[in-house]
């Protein structure tokens, strides 16, 4: 590890950190955007004016814009997310366990979603022009191109309409079984991962294909290796730093694939938690789940520039 | 077996002019299928888009009813048809108002480089990284939803890609000779905007429009599949499929129909865009 290379990952979390300022900034700002006074909708339409008025003292309404956003980020820093307006809970209650839900699903996902698309990108990329290569691009091109709930209906209509394998929409809150809980997961496990390996499937087939245009590819090639070997041996260690940027930014997709996965299936996470107080206009809630979700994003994409730094060979010594 | 090792293979052009091959025509006819639909659709719809004419809900494909009924017993095809009007116009609003927006900032940076290239590039990678759905989301949140609110926050999302890509091409053209020329004759950045760069980066930003159209129709669909976009009674193609979600279990065309539509869309501008002739696209590169 060099000078130049901890200078480029300092530079680049240096980086994350001022972005995930302005994302924040952004967040606040479009929940002040919000029109009508947020203690008359607290406390309804019979309360008295001094009531009001002690209570916009105590939330610190009447400081300027500023300020309150410096109080709200603070907060946040040490974790005091203030309560929901719609059932007065705390948020970090109502967070807790769905956030535990939402992971649980990522993980799941990517566990299933990341040793197969590694796969069909680095076959594909050494049978490329082949019938199967060119069945999967099209299958990629057309997973690409449809919104998130295409799939998941797609899904449905295939494993629980016509083929009776699973469950329709419903969503079960008890789980007792090993093989309940398989059930209950499948569908929006299988969704999530069309959605993030046409992705991930791409990038991996586009490095491979990269590494094997190198000179060193065709010398193994002269030489008379197998193309297992030449792949395998050869081509893939060289490529294993674009690899890695492409999963860690392919599963940056899982945010947009999650929010229409959760309300669609009704599974109880964060996206859904987070959708539902949109429609109710709960702005601690959503502040919170927004600052988790653009920090899970943040992490994932500066997480691949980090890794595509590491893994530059003209910066190793 | 060495086609996938042989490099340097290029295939002498029979045609000079603009050819295209047949996956590409066929692509453009769809695109210009639903274009004109979503121009004339209402008035080729057998019945209004808002009446209930089936007894039935989530009723099947027949010969009255083309496309079955929705969960009020309403014409699916008639929607459709209306609802095109509401996919193609506000997705193509939205994305000619990102691609103005964001080609003009990113020429202008390209050509007045300095702090204003920076500040830019920085404070619109800044955005870029905030997720676009969630975006929608959080602003919709705050500011409600409506037609206009739509087009404008679409276009916001997603000028900082086209941003980057119209500076990434202007920076190109900006180191060549013509335009060093250009600016020692003394131009104003007006002229070498609009003369000297514009013109050599029109084919390549055309293609960018395609793409990013796709990634605005399928924000759209999701954010009224939320509920969050296109309010009703008006419906766009996500909304449908939202109103419909109850028929799933019954496999109604009510639910197909519509996401048939967006995908036959998204995948037909995706298509063509990939097969557009080399003249136009090759540039990008």
């Amino acid at each position: 590890m060099n000078m130049q290379i901890s200078r480029l990952v300092l530079g680049r979390l240096g980086v994350a950190f001022v972005t995930l300022l302005i994302v924040s900034f952004v967040v606040f700002a479009a929940t002040q955007m919000l029109p009508g006074d947020v203690v008359q909708i607290l406390l309804g339409q019979a309360a008295t004016p001094e009531a009001v008025a002690a209570l916009r003292e105590a939330m610190h309404l009447n400081d300027p814009a500023i300020l309150r956003y410096g109080h709200w980020l603070i907060g946040l820093a040490q974790g005091e997310l203030g309560n929901s307006y719609a059932n007065d809970m705390p948020v970090a209650d109502l967070i807790g366990g769905r956030l535990a839900n939402t992971l649980m699903l990522a993980a799941v996902t990517a566990a299933v979603a990341v040793p197969l698309a590694l796969f069909l990108g680095i076959t594909t990329a050494m049978y490329r022009g082949s019938v199967y290569d060119r069945i999967i691009t099209m299958g990629i091109v057309a997973v690409i191109s449809v919104p998130e709930f295409m799939i998941a209906t797609l899904a449905v209509l295939t494993f629980a309409v016509w083929l009776k394998w699973l469950p329709a929409l419903s969503f079960a809150n008890e789980v007792t079984s090993v093989t309940e809980m398989l059930r209950v997961f499948a569908m929006p496990v299988i969704t999530l991962c069309c959605v993030i390996s046409a992705q991930m499937i791409r990038m991996t087939r586009a490095a491979v294909i990269d590494a094997l245009k190198m000179p060193y590819v065709e010398m193994a090639l002269l030489k008379g290796a197998s193309r297992r070997r030449m792949v395998l041996r050869h081509a893939l260690p060289n490529a294993i730093g674009p690899i890695v940027n492409a999963v860690a930014l392919s599963l940056s997709y899982l945010l947009g694939g999650v929010i229409i996965v959760e309300t669609i299936f009704n599974y109880p996470g964060i996206a859904k938690l987070m959708v539902d107080a949109v429609s109710t206009r709960d702005l601690p809630l959503i502040q919170t789940c927004a600052m988790i979700f653009c920090l899970g994003y943040l992490l994932l994409i500066t997480l691949a520039d980090i890794i595509a730094i590491l893994s530059n060979p003209k910066l190793r010594k | 077996m060495a086609p996938m090792f042989s490099k340097g293979f290029l295939p002498t052009p029979r045609h000079f002019g603009y050819h295209m091959n047949t996956v590409g025509i066929c692509a453009a006819a769809m695109v210009c299928f639903w274009a004109v639909v979503a121009v004339i659709g209402p008035m080729l719809s057998p019945y209004p888009p808002g009446e209930i004419v089936d007894f039935d809900y989530y009723g099947p494909m027949s010969s009255t009813l083309w496309m079955g009924s929705d969960y009020l017993g309403r014409d699916i095809f008639s929607r459709i048809l209306m609802g095109a009007r509401y996919t193609v116009g506000i997705s193509l609003a939205a994305v000619c108002l990102a691609c103005f927006s964001g080609v003009v900032l990113g020429m202008t940076a390209a050509v007045v480089g300095g702090w204003l290239d920076t500040g830019l590039s920085r404070l619109l990678d800044a955005l870029n990284s905030i997720p676009s759905k969630l975006f929608g989301l959080v602003m919709v949140a705050a500011i409600g939803s409506s037609i206009p609110v739509l087009i404008v926050l679409l276009g916001v999302i997603y000028t900082p890609g086209a941003f980057r890509f119209a500076r990434a091409l202007a920076v190109n053209i900006n180191t060549m000779d013509y335009v060093t020329v250009a600016r020692a004759r003394g131009e104003r950045t007006g002229y070498l905007i609009a003369q000297e760069i514009l013109p050599n980066i029109t084919g390549p930003v055309l293609a960018d429009l395609g793409l990013r159209f796709v990634f605005i129709v399928l924000l759209l669909s999701g954010l009224s599949f939320l509920g969050l976009g296109v309010q009703p009674p008006n419906a766009d193609w996500g909304s449908l499929v939202r109103e419909n979600i109850g028929g799933l279990p019954f496999g109604a065309p009510a639910v197909l129909m519509p996401c048939l539509a967006i995908a036959s869309l998204t995948i037909s501008v995706n298509l063509l865009i990939d097969n557009l002739p080399v003249k136009i696209r090759d540039r990008s590169e």
